[in-house]
Protein backbone atom coordinates (compact mmCIF):
# COMPACT_ATOMS: atom_id res chain seq x y z
CA UNK A 1 0.00 0.00 0.00
CA UNK A 2 1.62 3.35 -1.09
CA UNK A 3 1.99 5.33 2.03
CA UNK A 4 -0.41 8.63 2.69
CA UNK A 5 1.97 11.29 2.45
CA UNK A 6 2.05 10.04 -0.94
CA UNK A 7 -1.44 9.32 -1.49
CA UNK A 8 -2.13 13.18 -0.65
CA UNK A 9 0.68 14.27 -2.91
CA UNK A 10 -0.78 12.25 -6.05
CA UNK A 11 -4.42 13.01 -5.25
CA UNK A 12 -3.57 17.28 -5.38
CA UNK A 13 -1.85 16.66 -8.33
CA UNK A 14 -4.60 14.28 -10.10
CA UNK A 15 -7.40 17.10 -8.64
CA UNK A 16 -5.46 19.68 -10.09
CA UNK A 17 -5.39 17.92 -13.44
CA UNK A 18 -8.53 17.61 -13.58
CA UNK A 19 -10.14 21.27 -12.33
CA UNK A 20 -7.40 22.36 -15.36
CA UNK A 21 -8.81 19.93 -17.70
CA UNK A 22 -12.00 20.04 -16.91
CA UNK A 23 -13.28 23.64 -15.88
CA UNK A 24 -13.96 21.63 -12.75
CA UNK A 25 -13.82 23.97 -9.23
CA UNK A 26 -10.81 22.28 -7.74
CA UNK A 27 -12.64 22.88 -3.93
CA UNK A 28 -15.47 20.41 -5.52
CA UNK A 29 -12.55 17.64 -6.19
CA UNK A 30 -12.76 15.04 -2.88
CA UNK A 31 -11.02 11.95 -2.42
CA UNK A 32 -15.21 10.42 -2.67
CA UNK A 33 -15.67 11.89 -5.73
CA UNK A 34 -16.87 9.90 -9.19
CA UNK A 35 -14.50 11.52 -11.67
CA UNK A 36 -17.96 10.05 -14.15
CA UNK A 37 -21.19 10.41 -12.09
CA UNK A 38 -20.08 13.38 -9.57
CA UNK A 39 -17.65 15.49 -11.50
CA UNK A 40 -19.25 14.88 -15.03
CA UNK A 41 -15.88 14.49 -16.54
CA UNK A 42 -16.90 13.32 -20.30
CA UNK A 43 -14.77 10.38 -22.06
CA UNK A 44 -12.86 13.12 -24.24
CA UNK A 45 -11.87 14.90 -21.00
CA UNK A 46 -10.98 11.79 -19.38
CA UNK A 47 -8.80 11.48 -22.04
CA UNK A 48 -6.82 14.37 -21.39
CA UNK A 49 -6.97 13.90 -18.00
CA UNK A 50 -5.47 10.27 -18.48
CA UNK A 51 -2.25 12.17 -21.03
CA UNK A 52 -2.14 14.39 -18.26
CA UNK A 53 -1.61 11.74 -15.78
CA UNK A 54 0.64 9.49 -17.75
CA UNK A 55 3.02 12.34 -18.17
CA UNK A 56 3.38 14.12 -14.69
CA UNK A 57 4.02 10.37 -13.28
CA UNK A 58 5.40 8.63 -16.57
CA UNK A 59 3.40 5.82 -16.03
CA UNK A 60 0.43 4.29 -18.53
CA UNK A 61 -2.31 3.57 -16.63
CA UNK A 62 -4.24 0.53 -18.53
CA UNK A 63 -7.73 2.42 -18.93
CA UNK A 64 -8.75 0.16 -21.52
CA UNK A 65 -8.30 -2.96 -19.18
CA UNK A 66 -10.26 -1.16 -16.53
CA UNK A 67 -13.20 -0.59 -18.69
CA UNK A 68 -13.20 -4.45 -19.92
CA UNK A 69 -12.78 -5.40 -16.54
CA UNK A 70 -16.20 -3.43 -15.75
CA UNK A 71 -17.58 -3.67 -19.05
CA UNK A 72 -17.21 -7.93 -18.26
CA UNK A 73 -18.59 -7.39 -14.70
CA UNK A 74 -15.01 -8.45 -13.11
CA UNK A 75 -15.36 -5.48 -11.14
CA UNK A 76 -17.22 -2.19 -10.75
CA UNK A 77 -16.81 1.35 -12.03
CA UNK A 78 -16.02 2.97 -8.77
CA UNK A 79 -13.22 0.41 -8.09
CA UNK A 80 -11.22 3.04 -10.99
CA UNK A 81 -12.77 5.77 -11.03
CA UNK A 82 -13.93 7.03 -7.25
CA UNK A 83 -10.97 9.52 -6.37
CA UNK A 84 -9.34 7.61 -3.48
CA UNK A 85 -9.32 4.33 -5.64
CA UNK A 86 -7.71 5.60 -9.00
CA UNK A 87 -5.09 7.76 -6.36
CA UNK A 88 -4.50 4.01 -4.93
CA UNK A 89 -4.12 3.04 -8.71
CA UNK A 90 -2.00 5.72 -10.20
CA UNK A 91 0.52 5.09 -6.72
CA UNK A 92 0.73 1.28 -7.25
CA UNK A 93 1.84 2.24 -10.88
CA UNK A 94 4.10 4.85 -9.94
CA UNK A 95 5.80 1.97 -7.07
CA UNK A 96 5.88 -0.62 -9.94
CA UNK A 97 7.81 1.48 -12.18
CA UNK A 98 10.66 2.10 -9.18
CA UNK B 1 -3.45 14.21 -53.19
CA UNK B 2 -6.63 13.32 -54.05
CA UNK B 3 -8.23 15.66 -52.04
CA UNK B 4 -11.85 14.65 -53.36
CA UNK B 5 -11.60 11.07 -51.93
CA UNK B 6 -9.53 12.79 -48.74
CA UNK B 7 -6.43 11.16 -49.76
CA UNK B 8 -4.37 13.77 -48.37
CA UNK B 9 -0.91 12.05 -48.56
CA UNK B 10 0.73 10.22 -51.51
CA UNK B 11 3.60 8.00 -50.31
CA UNK B 12 5.05 6.99 -46.87
CA UNK B 13 8.61 8.24 -47.70
CA UNK B 14 9.95 6.72 -44.12
CA UNK B 15 8.83 5.49 -41.38
CA UNK B 16 10.80 4.83 -37.98
CA UNK B 17 8.52 2.80 -35.35
CA UNK B 18 11.42 2.65 -33.04
CA UNK B 19 12.07 5.88 -33.39
CA UNK B 20 8.14 6.88 -33.08
CA UNK B 21 8.54 8.89 -36.23
CA UNK B 22 7.17 9.00 -40.00
CA UNK B 23 7.80 11.12 -42.78
CA UNK B 24 4.92 11.23 -45.75
CA UNK B 25 5.10 13.26 -49.22
CA UNK B 26 2.15 15.12 -50.74
CA UNK B 27 1.75 16.70 -53.66
CA UNK B 28 -1.06 20.01 -53.85
CA UNK B 29 -3.47 18.73 -57.14
CA UNK B 30 -3.01 21.82 -59.46
CA UNK B 31 -6.77 21.35 -59.71
CA UNK B 32 -9.83 20.31 -58.18
CA UNK B 33 -13.30 21.13 -57.16
CA UNK B 34 -12.57 22.42 -53.63
CA UNK B 35 -10.37 25.34 -54.99
CA UNK B 36 -13.26 26.86 -56.99
CA UNK B 37 -14.92 27.51 -53.68
CA UNK B 38 -11.63 28.16 -51.25
CA UNK B 39 -11.34 30.58 -52.83
CA UNK B 40 -13.08 31.90 -56.50
CA UNK B 41 -9.84 33.54 -57.93
CA UNK B 42 -7.79 32.83 -55.27
CA UNK B 43 -7.53 29.11 -54.80
CA UNK B 44 -5.67 27.83 -51.60
CA UNK B 45 -5.66 24.33 -49.87
CA UNK B 46 -7.76 24.52 -46.76
CA UNK B 47 -6.40 24.58 -43.15
CA UNK B 48 -8.54 21.94 -42.40
CA UNK B 49 -7.19 19.58 -45.21
CA UNK B 50 -3.68 20.48 -44.09
CA UNK B 51 -4.72 19.29 -40.38
CA UNK B 52 -5.83 15.86 -41.96
CA UNK B 53 -2.64 15.50 -43.82
CA UNK B 54 -1.04 15.82 -40.37
CA UNK B 55 -3.85 13.20 -39.23
CA UNK B 56 -3.21 10.60 -41.97
CA UNK B 57 0.80 10.94 -42.12
CA UNK B 58 0.56 9.72 -37.96
CA UNK B 59 -2.39 7.84 -38.63
CA UNK B 60 -0.45 5.61 -40.91
CA UNK B 61 2.67 5.43 -38.12
CA UNK B 62 -0.19 4.74 -35.34
CA UNK B 63 -1.95 1.62 -38.07
CA UNK B 64 1.78 0.14 -38.21
CA UNK B 65 2.52 0.27 -34.79
CA UNK B 66 -0.96 -1.60 -34.27
CA UNK B 67 0.14 -3.95 -36.34
CA UNK B 68 -2.92 -3.07 -38.37
CA UNK B 69 -5.27 -4.79 -35.88
CA UNK B 70 -6.95 -1.41 -34.72
CA UNK B 71 -7.52 1.91 -36.30
CA UNK B 72 -6.67 5.54 -35.01
CA UNK B 73 -9.32 7.78 -34.91
CA UNK B 74 -8.90 11.56 -34.77
CA UNK B 75 -10.42 12.93 -31.71
CA UNK B 76 -8.70 16.02 -30.60
CA UNK B 77 -6.15 18.76 -32.22
CA UNK B 78 -4.18 20.90 -29.77
CA UNK B 79 -2.15 24.18 -30.87
CA UNK B 80 -2.36 23.76 -34.67
CA UNK B 81 -0.76 26.67 -36.29
CA UNK B 82 -1.05 26.84 -40.30
CA UNK B 83 1.75 29.76 -40.97
CA UNK B 84 1.19 30.42 -44.35
CA UNK B 85 -1.47 29.75 -47.74
CA UNK B 86 -0.79 26.58 -49.72
CA UNK B 87 -1.53 26.47 -53.17
CA UNK B 88 -2.13 24.10 -56.11
CA UNK B 89 0.93 22.22 -57.26
CA UNK B 90 2.63 22.70 -54.11
CA UNK B 91 5.08 19.73 -52.89
CA UNK B 92 4.66 19.01 -49.08
CA UNK B 93 7.02 17.09 -46.69
CA UNK B 94 4.37 15.91 -43.93
CA UNK B 95 6.12 14.53 -40.35
CA UNK B 96 4.74 12.86 -37.53
CA UNK B 97 6.47 12.16 -34.33
CA UNK B 98 5.32 9.74 -31.69
CA UNK B 99 5.10 12.11 -28.41
CA UNK B 100 2.68 9.15 -26.01
CA UNK B 101 0.85 5.68 -26.69
CA UNK B 102 -1.39 5.69 -23.83
CA UNK B 103 -3.28 2.88 -22.94
CA UNK B 104 -6.74 2.78 -25.96
CA UNK B 105 -4.90 6.34 -27.39
CA UNK B 106 -2.18 8.15 -28.68
CA UNK B 107 -0.97 11.09 -29.00
CA UNK B 108 1.52 12.59 -32.16
CA UNK B 109 3.16 16.00 -32.81
CA UNK B 110 2.52 16.20 -36.72
CA UNK B 111 4.57 19.24 -38.72
CA UNK B 112 4.39 20.20 -42.60
CA UNK B 113 7.35 21.26 -44.57
CA UNK B 114 7.89 23.18 -48.01
CA UNK B 115 10.63 22.03 -48.55
CA UNK B 116 13.12 22.68 -45.09
CA UNK B 117 10.54 25.57 -43.75
CA UNK B 118 7.82 24.09 -41.22
CA UNK B 119 4.95 25.88 -42.54
CA UNK B 120 2.21 24.24 -40.01
CA UNK B 121 2.03 22.33 -36.92
CA UNK B 122 -0.09 20.71 -34.26
CA UNK B 123 -0.42 18.18 -31.65
CA UNK B 124 -2.59 15.16 -32.20
CA UNK B 125 -4.29 12.73 -30.02
CA UNK B 126 -5.81 9.71 -31.33
CA UNK B 127 -8.27 7.28 -30.02
CA UNK B 128 -7.41 3.33 -30.88
CA UNK B 129 -10.23 1.38 -31.65
CA UNK B 130 -11.29 -1.84 -33.52
CA UNK B 131 -12.10 -1.38 -37.11
CA UNK B 132 -15.70 -1.39 -37.12
CA UNK B 133 -16.13 -3.52 -40.06
CA UNK B 134 -14.17 -6.05 -42.23
CA UNK B 135 -13.53 -3.94 -45.14
CA UNK B 136 -12.43 -1.19 -43.98
CA UNK B 137 -9.47 -3.16 -42.65
CA UNK B 138 -9.02 -4.73 -45.96
CA UNK B 139 -9.50 -0.82 -48.15
CA UNK B 140 -6.92 0.65 -45.29
CA UNK B 141 -4.66 -2.24 -46.16
CA UNK B 142 -4.84 -2.06 -49.66
CA UNK B 143 -4.33 1.98 -49.12
CA UNK B 144 -1.53 1.68 -46.87
CA UNK B 145 0.37 -0.28 -49.52
CA UNK B 146 -0.56 2.28 -52.00
CA UNK B 147 1.49 4.34 -50.35
CA UNK B 148 4.40 2.51 -49.68
CA UNK B 149 4.07 1.50 -45.78
CA UNK B 150 5.69 -1.80 -46.23
CA UNK B 151 8.53 -0.62 -48.01
CA UNK B 152 9.17 2.66 -45.66
CA UNK B 153 9.34 0.41 -42.47
CA UNK B 154 13.34 1.27 -41.59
Amino acid sequence: MPDSTTTESTFDAVADIIAETSSIERDKITMQSHTINDLGIDSLDFLDITFAIDKRFGIKMPVEQWMEDVNEGRASADEFFVMSNLVAKIDELIAAKA
Amino acid sequence: MQLEYFQLVDRVATLDLKAGKVECLAQVPETSTIFEGHFPDHPILPGVLLVESMAQTSGFMLLALEDFKRLPFLIQIESAKLRTFVVPGEKLRVTGTLVHQGSGYAVTKGEIFREDKSIAGAELRFRIMPFPTEGLQARVRERAEEVGLGEAVG
